[in-house]
Formats: C-alpha cells, sequence, structure tokens
C-alpha cells in the first residue's frame, strides 16, 4: 500500500495546535501513585507510541484521558479545550478509545455495536424514535450507511449481523476500532490493539491505523509489539511506574538504556552496545536504578 | 490434532455405512408402531372410559370425546401425525424441519402423561381402579405405545432451507397458526376444573416443546418476521375476538387481568430487559396510576370531589406515574449495582404502607386507608358506559368486554412503544448500558439520562395501565400492590413473567403474564404451595432454558450463528472442511 512511505518521522515535535495535550496528570489509588505529573502532547496526524512495562500506568493513563478515572491532579485538553471528567463528554468533544480487554457488546450484533458509536452524532430522542417522523428514518439510514462504511473498511461487512461475541479475537479488535471511528474523533487511543494477533494480522492492523491516520485523525497507541510500535509511530514515549522517562523518536528511544533496563528489569550494566549508550543524550534528571518488574492485577477498566 | 479427529470420523462413518440399511428398516418398523399408536390412542377418546359421570368432563359417553379425552385426541393425533411425516409421507415433510425423533419423544411423552395423569385421577378420585371402563384401558395401552420413539436414532438435523411458498399460503398459515393459538388460549382459559386444565397443560407444554425440538415453531417465526404486518394484524384481530366467544362475563375477567398483567410486565421488560435495570418495586407504578384514577374519578371515598373525563383521568395517572419515576430514579440511578434494586424494593412497600396511612387517622385523609377507595364508576367515553352490555354484530358482550377491548388497545399501545423505542438509537443505547455500562460511556451514552428515561418510561406505562386497572376493579386498596402475594400482579410475578417469557423480547413477558395468572387462578387447591411450585419452576427453567420461553432476537442469532461454518465456537464438532479455517482467534 501507499503507506509504506509514512514510517519515515515527519515532524518529530508537535504541530502548532497540539490535538491532545495533557500536563501533569497525576493518579493515585490510595497510597498508590499508577500515574505520576505525566505530560504528552499529540499533534494533528501523528501516531504517538506509549510504551512501558506491565503495570507501568499505561492504561490508568487512558482511562485519566477518557473522563473513567478522574485524575488526582493534572489537566487534559483536547484542541485547545480542557476536557471534562466525564466519558460521555470525551467522546463528544471528539476523543475515542478502545479498551485493552476487548468490551463490546457482547450480545450485540457487529452492526449495533457500531451504530451505538453513532450515538453522540446523532441526537434522535425517545420521542421521535415514538414517532417515526421522516427526520428519525433519514438519522436512522444515515446511521446505517455510515456504519456500513466503517465495516467496509475494517473488513467485516460481510458479518454485520452477527453476534459480536461470536467474532474471533482479531475481529473483535478490528470491531472495536471501528465501533470508536463512528463517533468520528478527531483523536483515537488504541489500548493494545494487537494483543492476542498473530504476524499477519498485526500488520494487518498496522495498514489499518495508517489508514486512520490518512484520514486525518491523530492517534495514540499502547502496544508492547516494540516492532509494531516502531514500525508505526512517529513518537514514542516510556512510562516506568506511573513516570514517563523518555520520549522520542523511535530511534531514540528504542537505543536508550533506560528503557531496555526498565524492560528487562535489571539495571543496565556491561552490555554489550556500550558505545550506542554514549550516543544517547541524558537529558532526564530521573536514574533508572533497580526497577523490579511490578507484576500487577488487572485494572478495573482496561 | 485436527487431521486426526478428522480421520477418526471418516472410520466411524465407513464402518457405520454396512449396517445402515437394516437401521433403517428398523426405524420404518418403529414410525410404523408410533403412529398406529398415536392412532389407537385417538380412537380410544371415542370409547367411554368410566362410567359414572362424577368424574369431570363427563368421560361415560361411546361416540365422541369430552374434556380430558379431547386433549388426549390433540396429543395423540400429534403423534401420529409426526410420526408420519418422519416416514415421509408427502405433504407432512415441512412440519419437523429439524428432524422428528426428539419432537416424537416429547409428543409421545405427552399423549402418555395426559392419559396416564386422566386414567390415574379417575382411579384416585373415584377410588380404585374397578371405575375405568374397558375405554380407558384401551387408552392407557396404546398410549404406551408411542414410547417406542425412545428407541429412534436421533435424526436431528440443520433445518433446510424452507420451500418458498407463494405469500398468499404463508400469510394463510400465519393466519391460521393464530386462530390455533387463539383456539388453545381461549381453552385454557375457559376451562373450570383443575383437573381439565393439568390435563391441558400437560399437553400444552409437552406439544410445544415437541414442535419446538421439530424446529416448526423457528420455521412458523421465520415466516411471521417475513410478513411482519399480517402477523401483527392477525395476532389483534385473534386477541380482539375473544370476548366474542364469550357467553358469560366471568372468563372475560380473567382474560382482562390477565392484559393487564401482561401489559405491565411488557412495561418492566422496558426497564429490565433492555435496559438492564433491576426494578423490584414495578407494581407501585400501576397502584400509583390506579390511586390516582380512583382519586380523580367522583368516588364518594375519595378526597377530591372531582370526576374526571376518562381521557383526563389516564393523563393524570401517567404523568403522576412519571413524576414518581422521576423522583425515585433521579438519586439512585447515578450509581452503579444493587442500589436501585433496594431503593425501588423500598418504595414499593413505601407506597402501599402510605396508602393504608393517609386514612385521616395516621395520616391525612386521602386514600381512605387500608378499606381503599370502593365504587369507582365505570368507564365513560364520549356517552358509551363501559359498564353496560352492548351487541355487536348480533352477539351480546358483557361490561368486561368493553374493557377487554379498552386494555387490548393499551397493550397495543404498549407494545407500539418497546418495539419502537427498542430498535432505536435510545435501545440501542440501552441494551448498550445493559451489557457494559463503562463500554457504553466511553462510547458517548450518558448512562444517567439514558437510564432514567427508560426508568420514567416503564413507570409511565405502568401507570396508564393503573388507570384502567382502577376502573376494571371497581376498588382499590393498597394490598393489591405488594411485593410477593398470590394474586398477580405484584412486584415479583411481574419480574417472573418477564424472566420466564423471554427478557427484550414482547411475546415473552405476554406469554409468561399469561401462564402465571392462569396456573394461579385455575389450581386454586395449590393456593398454599404456590410459591414454592413457582420457585421450582424457576429454578428448573433457569436451568434448562435460561435465556427464557422466548429467546430474544439477539439469542436466536446465536443459534443461528453457531449453524454457520465460519462460526468460532463450533470447534472441532463440524465437518473437516469447516475446522481448519478460524482457529487462528484462539
Ligand atoms: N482502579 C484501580 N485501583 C487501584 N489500583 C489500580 C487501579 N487501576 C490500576 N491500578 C494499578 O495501577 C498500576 C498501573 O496499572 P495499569 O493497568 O495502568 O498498567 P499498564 O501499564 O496498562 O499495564 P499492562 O501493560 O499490563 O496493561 C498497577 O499497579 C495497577 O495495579
Ligand atoms: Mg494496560
Amino acid at each position: 500500500m501507499n503507506t509504506m512511505t509514512t514510517t519515515t518521522t515527519i515532524g518529530g515535535t508537535a504541530s502548532a495546535v497540539p490535538v491532545l495535550e495533557a500536563t501533569g496528570v497525576t493518579m493515585r489509588f490510595g497510597g498508590l501513585v499508577a500515574v505520576r505529573s505525566v505530560d504528552l502532547t499529540v499533534g494533528a496526524g501523528e501516531i504517538v507510541g506509549l510504551i512501558g512495562p506491565n503495570g507501568a500506568g499505561k492504561t490508568t493513563f487512558f482511562n485519566c484521558l477518557t473522563g473513567l478515572y478522574v485524575p488526582t491532579e493534572g489537566r487534559v485538553s483536547y484542541r485547545g479545550g480542557v476536557l471534562p471528567p466525564k466519558p460521555h463528554l470525551v467522546t463528544r468533544a471528539g476523543v475515542a478509545r478502545t479498551f485493552q480487554n476487548i468490551r463490546l457488546f457482547p450480545n450485540m450484533t457487529v452492526l449495533e455495536n457500531v451504530l451505538v458509536g453513532r450515538h453522540t452524532r446523532t441526537k434522535e430522542g425517545l420521542w421521535s424514535a415514538l414517532v417515526r417522523g421522516p427526520g428519525f428514518k433519514r438519522a436512522e439510514a444515515t446511521s446505517h450507511e455510515r456504519a456500513m462504511e466503517l465495516l467496509e473498511f475494517i473488513g467485516l461487512a460481510h458479518k454485520a449481523d452477527h453476534l459480536s461475541r461470536n467474532l474471533p479475537y482479531g475481529e473483535q479488535r478490528k470491531l472495536e476500532i471501528a465501533r470508536a471511528l463512528a463517533s468520528d474523533p478527531g483523536l483515537l487511543l488504541l489500548d493494545e490493539p494487537t494483543a492476542g494477533m498473530n504476524p499477519q494480522e498485526t500488520r494487518a492492523a498496522e495498514e489499518l491505523i495508517f489508514a486512520i491516520r490518512d484520514q486525518g485523525i491523530a492517534i495514540l497507541v499502547i502496544e508492547h509489539d516494540m516492532r509494531f510500535i516502531f514500525n508505526l509511530c512517529d513518537r514514542v514515549a516510556c512510562l516506568v511506574q506511573g513516570e514517563k522517562l523518555v520520549e522520542g523518536t523511535p530511534e531514540a528511544v528504542q537505543g536508550d538504556e533506560r528503557v531496555v533496563a526498565a524492560y528487562l528489569g535489571t539495571p543496565f550494566e556491561g552490555a554489550p552496545g556500550a558505545e550506542e549508550v554514549a550516543e544517547v543524550e541524558a537529558a532526564e534528571a530521573h536514574s533508572a536504578t533497580g526497577t523490579g518488574g511490578t507484576t500487577s492485577p488487572e485494572g478495573e477498566a482496561q | 490434532m485436527i487431521r486426526m479427529t478428522t480421520d477418526l470420523s471418516k472410520d466411524t462413518k465407513d464402518t457405520s455405512a454396512a449396517p445402515a440399511a437394516d437401521r433403517s428398516s428398523r426405524t420404518t418398523a418403529l414410525l410404523r408402531l408410533i403412529a398406529a399408536g398415536g392412532l389407537a390412542t385417538v380412537v380410544s377418546t371415542f370409547l367411554a372410559w368410566t362410567y359414572t359421570s362424577e368424574f369431570p368432563g363427563d368421560l361415560t359417553v361411546y361416540g365422541y370425546p369430552a374434556g380430558l379425552q379431547v386433549l388426549t385426541l390433540v396429543a395423540g393425533a400429534l403423534v401420529a401425525l409426526y410420526a408420519l411425516a418422519a416416514l415421509g409421507l408427502k405433504g407432512l415433510r415441512g412440519l419437523a424441519p429439524a428432524g422428528a425423533a426428539k419432537a416424537l419423544r416429547l409428543l409421545a411423552l405427552g399423549a402418555f402423561g395426559t392419559v396416564w395423569y386422566t386414567v390415574l385421577a379417575i382411579a384416585v378420585q373415584l377410588g380404585g381402579l374397578v371405575n375405568l371402563e374397558p375405554g380407558g384401558f384401551v387408552a392407557a395401552a396404546a398410549s404406551a405405545v408411542p414410547l417406542a420413539a425412545f428407541l429412534l436414532p436421533d435424526d436431528t438435523r440443520q433445518a433446510p432451507r424452507a420451500r418458498e411458498l407463494p405469500s398468499w399460503a404463508e400469510i394463510l398459515i400465519i393466519v391460521a397458526v393464530f386462530g390455533i393459538g387463539m383456539y388453545a388460549i381461549t381453552y385454557g382459559i375457559d376451562t373450570e376444573d383443575p383437573e381439565l386444565f393439568i390435563g391441558y397443560l400437560i399437553t400444552a407444554g409437552f406439544a410445544v416443546g415437541g414442535l419446538i425440538r421439530a424446529g416448526a415453531i423457528a420455521r412458523l417465526s421465520a415466516l411471521t418476521a417475513k410478513h411482519r404486518q399480517v402477523t401483527v394484524v392477525a395476532a389483534f384481530a385473534a386477541a380482539a375476538a375473544f370476548p366474542f366467544t364469550q357467553n358469560t362475563d366471568t372468563y372475560t375477567l380473567i382474560a382482562v387481568n390477565i392484559l393487564i398483567f401482561a401489559t405491565v410486565a411488557l412495561g418492566l421488560n422496558i426497564v429490565v430487559g433492555l435496559a438492564g435495570l433491576l426494578d423490584l418495586g414495578y407494581v407501585a407504578f400501576l397502584g400509583v396510576g390506579a390511586y390516582t384514577a380512583a382519586l380523580v374519578s367522583g368516588s364518594t371515598a375519595s378526597a377530591f370531589d372531582v370526576r374526571f373525563p376518562f381521557w383526563a383521568s389516564v393523563l393524570t395517572g401517567a404523568v403522576v406515574s412519571l413524576i414518581f419515576g422521576v423522583v425515585i430514579g433521579a438519586p439512585t440511578l447515578r450509581l452503579r449495582g444493587d442500589y436501585l434494586a433496594i431503593v425501588t424494593l423500598g418504595f414499593g412497600e413505601i407506597f402501599r404502607i402510605a396508602m393504608g396511612n393517609l386514612d385521616g387517622v395516621s395520616g391525612p385523609r386521602v386514600t381512605n386507608g387500608p378499606n381503599g377507595i370502593p365504587n369507582i364508576p365505570d368507564l365513560e367515553f364520549f356517552g358509551y358506559d363501559f359498564g353496560e352490555s352492548h351487541t355487536v354484530l348480533g352477539i351480546e358482550l358483557g361490561s368486561y368486554a368493553n374493557y377487554y377491548l379498552l386494555m387490548l388497545l393499551a397493550m397495543v399501545l404498549v407494545v407500539v412503544v418497546f418495539s419502537r423505542a427498542g430498535s432505536s438509537r435510545i435501545g440501542r443505547a440501552w441494551v448498550a448500558i445493559r451489557e457494559d455500562e463503562t463500554a457504553a460511556t466511553a462510547m458517548g451514552i450518558n448512562g444517567f439520562r439514558v437510564k432514567l428515561i427508560a426508568f420514567a418510561l416503564g413507570a409511565t406505562l405502568a401507570g396508564l395501565a393503573g388507570t384502567v386497572q382502577a376502573h376494571v376493579q371497581h376498588t382499590v386498596v393498597p394490598e393489591m400492590y405488594q411485593f410477593a402475594g398470590p394474586v398477580p400482579p405484584n412486584s415479583a410475578f411481574l419480574l417472573a413473567a418477564v424472566i420466564l417469557g423471554g427478557m427484550g423480547t414482547v411475546s415473552g413477558p405476554l406469554l409468561g403474564a399469561t401462564l402465571l395468572y392462569m396456573i394461579p387462578a385455575k389450581l386454586q387447591f395449590l393456593q398454599d404451595y404456590q410459591l414454592l411450585g413457582f420457585g421450582i419452576a424457576l429454578i428448573l427453567l433457569m436451568r434448562f432454558r435460561p435465556e427464557g420461553l422466548i429467546a430474544n432476537r439477539r439469542a436466536q442469532l446465536e443459534y443461528h450463528e453457531s449453524d454457520q461454518s465460519d462460526a468460532p465456537d463450533k470447534g472441532l464438532s463440524g465437518s473437516g472442511v469447516g475446522v481448519g479455517v478460524t482457529k487462528a482467534g484462539a
């Protein structure tokens, strides 16, 4: 596809009007600080990756962005306006998301799932549903059309009438993306979109995400698959124990010793690529000492 | 691994090929035997089963069937019909698209059960087997023969695509089925004796089970889905015909009460079935509507000396219910979990007790306390007095027939509201909330608002039904609106009607309400054990058919889908071709 050329970083820095701007986002659960003062911006047309070991706080950060959690501190704004910490208002504003452990509506059909995603972009209430005037029929027809278009886009149109819970795993993930796209977002948050996919499916997902970006939708994506992340993203941020450790181009992050250390769970000493270490600018103040890979239980809304 | 299983199944197929001819001749013989047994059962109903007319239904006559014999006749005929269908008789094959063996087992059990129940009931009630005439023994023997169906090999298969019939024929089938269905229900309502009613339940239960197994019901619902308009009109016409078949008001009153119960259950189905909100005090909204209508009806016991015209009292009742719905719902629906169940349970009880206390002693005099508001006048609609008999098409209709038809209209209204709201943006939002509230809000649905709309709509519809109920009963007392009690509708029975019938469907709660009303009404002797039996029935249902008697469209889809070769859950049971395709996702 035409997307092969776009893997090179276009603009390392965010453009004039950031789509998403999170400043100082902190989330505490009692004594545990799951996210600590994280700043992140996503520019228009950008694909930004968010990586980090298990339990680093990536999903929690997403939940703070989308209003599922009210951050203890910090501010999240979308296209200049501050986002209210209410999930439905965030979606209405133009930020849509998918979930780490798929949360489709299992007993609804594939088409209905996508139609639910249209909720914020239609306004027919109970009354118009009961009266069924021409306005209602038109809106309903438009919604169907748009939903089918999206199913076509992700390649599930032929399964529109199937129950979503009967879809194979990879298709469920794609359907979740279609459902999120149905709300016509300006920013799409993807939480581990390729978890559980085989290599072919992962590659297809890559193409899909590029195609979404080409429609002018900015993307923030969490992923553990490094090949996927480094292929896809213009910029990558790494969270470790709730703090943003590094942010930069995929190449820079890939080579950062602290990132490697965080993933391996041991201090990075006497490693083979010692010369690379010198190349990395030591801009960050934090020292990455002995970060034990904390295993975490599943969060509530992942 | 997949390879191996495929090969294995091939092997077994090869070895089983040889005695196939042998087996099929055995099957044919069995089927002939079953058909003969069915026919013999039919014939036996024309004999006398007992010589005294003390047993209900007068089974002493040679020459025509009576009472329980009629039911036996139906059960026997169904057995014979399905056996012949399995034998491949032309024109009958459409009766069992999904295989006849399992259906035959149920039908045979039905015939056997009906006959043996009758025979035993005669023996027990009249004291000994001596009371049986030879006909009874013939029937008992004949009805045991079809049990040979349990020796039949299982021939369950995927129903083939239905043969295209001309539309008029399909419509004719729909009309005929609704005619028969209404006749069967009317027969149930009109049975007087508990013995007969139990027999009716046995026959009907097994017959319906058999028809489902045979795939006949599925085929029928495909037809009704294809001709929705016709179905709706046929159903309405069949229901509207009921009062014309009655010569007294007794059973019409039962039918009116069933309609009220069913309408309220359908309203509750919006709240529980669509939006997934557990409302344990729903009957209180019926009470709000009924009390409001009673208070503005001009009854002498009412605190208000006003008499609203019918339309105004309906509106007032619905609006007052709506207000109560919002007042109860607004603070509780913001919370997730079981708070709503607890609050509605409390509200239901508070309503009943408050109505009892507003008697001028414990509180202001509004509702006349535990004595309730009696002498609620009959409705009058532009000079049409609902309390009088009217003659339509030469048939005399009693006063309850008026209420029956009015209530039928109310039910149609609720059906329309349910199905229109259900298949719209708001209905999808309800189902989404029910399925996964977190995901639903993340899709932009304002959970609180959408739930409140469902809750308030449910309350309004119940209030509307309540206004009619007040006039039908001519009196309202607090004890009519309990959480659980012997007489439906009460909150527990309403919920049971929804769950038993099938959540999220239109016909489910209607069926559930009909059964739950009729069974206690007809089997008065069960009074003491009613709640026990009811509990057992619910447990059995949850074990064997958790989706309710009538599965909703989505659950149907699920069955439908597991028939498709690309469904993921199919596992290795399918043929070798289907298996390899979609294991990737797992
Ligand atoms: N609702 C909650 N209450 C208490 N602790 C929570 C809650 N949600 C998350 N946490 C904790 O916050 C930390 C970060 O969890 P989070 O799910 O955000 O990690 P993650 O980076 O998404 O990990 P993974 O890669 O495994 O998905 C974990 O220690 C987790 O236990
Ligand atoms: Mg996570």
